[in-house]
């Protein structure tokens, strides 16, 4: 599968100022895995010391947030945009 | 080692007052002071961490009537009072004994912030975003809003010069759309939730679109949040310089009740305040309740939920620092609780009632919460108690208009007068 995943601006130092890359997986785990073999160290940025996406940050495959649906599991279909966005905003 | 923000600094010569950098709340690492507001280690909030000068009771008396007053514990500059801006705060502290009564409490005061100039607390939060917007370079305010602030934001920008470009959930209340448009600049409304109004801001800002924008809940964030320990300095200043023992705060992004701890215990660290226990009490309504939730199945993290209630200006179902919401009422032997869509009309009718104060929804919310954990026994009868009204009931009139009605319609006659109440 491929899908398109957009960086936001604190990880574009590691995307050489991309704000959106192409990423491969059937699910959100897979995306990040192969993301994170593309641009080494991104992963960690997002997933914490034990695997979980970080508590402030928020992913979106499509229009849902991934913790309303399978968290890394969801699937990622073909085509499909994924969002790496800060969660610290709004209020 | 942390990204910094060095050179946009250095060539904007930025004035913030007592400010010396931006700190993240989970992990402590420094930047330098700049227009971020996520920690590029682990994503964290950053907070403004001060070098304060010594600052006495006295001086902040003689200052101005408004937020202002605390200028020197504010990331501001000192000649901040002479550039336009909207001047919030110092509002009423109400004492509210007809309300204490009915509630079986001694000693309760409300902190009427619908005195603002946009009738929320808002303006304060926004005020402080202008400074940091002004000291970027930024020709535009923007935000997402659940509709007070998108008020605040484009009021402030007419007054401070600066364009205006908002968002907000299409469905909100006729008055905070038609408040929000008022004053000129552009106001979108987005078919969705707060939070995809809040996730398409986020998005904006990496964005060309969105250069030399100041989201004053996004990118100034750190700068903007600090508005709301302006609460705080003046409860406590209005009080004799009294902490309260206990307070009842509504929760939205759980930013505001986070700041007004944080004004407190500044209080308390500059000796401006006895040292003493508060506890301090987070109020949600039950159709937007992610945070209670989380109280109550003693969670550390936030469940996002998606919003479904007449409490518009706290339907945020991702909660950016419920966390530390959770943290604080701990701490301090507070607690989170939330009430129904109905309760929160009652309470509504309750304190117009009782005081004389007509509250919005949120107002509704922290009152509800207040009567329930009294009648409850979870709040301290004796102790000294403070509730938030945080915006103005004719903003969401329709909560309570079908309610709220003339008694009786009759011709203009006594006989008339007469037969209705007889």
């Amino acid at each position: 599968m491929t899908v398109s995943v957009r960086i936001p601006t604190i990880l574009r130092t590691y995307t050489n100022g991309s704000a959106e890359v192409s990423g491969q997986g059937a699910t959100l785990r897979e995306v990040l895995q192969k993301l994170d073999a593309d641009f080494p160290g991104i992963g960690a940025r997002i997933l914490d010391e034990t695997g979980k996406i970080r508590r402030f940050v928020n992913v979106y495959v499509g229009e849902e947030d991934v913790r309303f649906a399978d968290n890394l599991d969801t699937a990622t279909p073909d085509g499909v945009q994924i969002s790496i966005i800060p969660a610290v905003a709004g209020g | 080692m942390a990204l910094t923000t060095a050179e946009t600094s250095s060539a904007l010569a930025l004035d913030f007052g007592p400010a010396v950098a931006l700190s993240c709340r989970e992990c402590g690492a420094r930047y330098d002071l700049g227009p971020s507001f996520a920690c590029a280690e682990c994503f964290g909030p950053l907070e403004i961490a001060y070098e304060f000068p010594k600052v006495t009771r006295e001086q902040i008396a003689a200052g101005p009537t408004n937020i202002w007053r605390y200028r020197s514990l504010l990331p501001v500059p000192v000649d901040v009072t002479a550039k336009p801006n909207m001047a919030p705060g110092w509002t009423k502290l109400v004492k509210a004994d007809n309300l204490a009564r009915e509630l079986g409490l001694r000693s309760l005061h409300v902190k009427d912030d619908s005195g603002n100039p946009t009738h929320s607390f808002k303006d304060r939060v926004v005020a402080i975003a202008v400074e940091a917007a002004r000291n970027f370079g930024f020709h535009t305010l923007s935000c997402s809003s659940t509709g007070n602030l998108a008020g605040a934001v484009t009021a402030a920008a007419a007054r401070a010069g600066l364009d205006a470009c908002v968002f907000i959930p299409a469905d909100l209340e006729q008055a905070k759309i038609v408040m929000a448009s008022v004053y000129g600049g552009r106001l979108v409304g987005i078919d969705g939730t707060y939070d995809d109004v809040n996730r398409f801001c986020s998005e904006l800002i990496g964005d060309e679109l969105g250069d030399k924008w100041g989201f004053v809940n996004v990118n100034l964030r750190p700068y903007y949040a600090e508005g709301s320990k302006t609460l705080a300095y003046e409860i406590a200043e209005q009080l004799g310089w009294r902490i309260p023992d206990q307070i009842v705060i509504p929760v939205a992004s759980g930013s505001q009740l986070t700041k007004i701890d944080k004004g407190f215990k500044e209080l308390i660290a500059l000796g401006l305040v006895e040292e003493k226990p508060y506890k301090i009490f987070a109020a949600q309504a039950e159709g937007c309740s992610p945070v209670s939730a989380a109280y109550k199945a003693g969670h550390d993290v936030i469940r996002p939920v998606r919003p479904d209630t007449i409490a518009k200006s706290l339907a945020i179902g991702n909660p950016a620092d419920g966390p530390y919401v959770l943290d604080i009422a701990r701490r301090t032997g507070g607690a989170v609780e939330d009430v129904t869509d109905s309760e929160i009309v009652e309470a509504i009718r309750l304190l117009a009632r009782t005081e004389g104060i007509f509250a919005e929804t949120a107002g509704g919310v922290t009152v509800g919460v207040l009567r329930k954990l009294a009648a409850e026994g979870r709040l301290d009868p004796d102790a000294e108690t403070v509730v938030l009204n945080t915006g103005d009931g004719l903003k969401t009139l329709d909560a309570v208009a079908d309610q709220a009605r003339p008694t009786a319609v009759i011709r203009p006659s006594l006989d008339a007068f007469r037969t209705a109440f007889a």
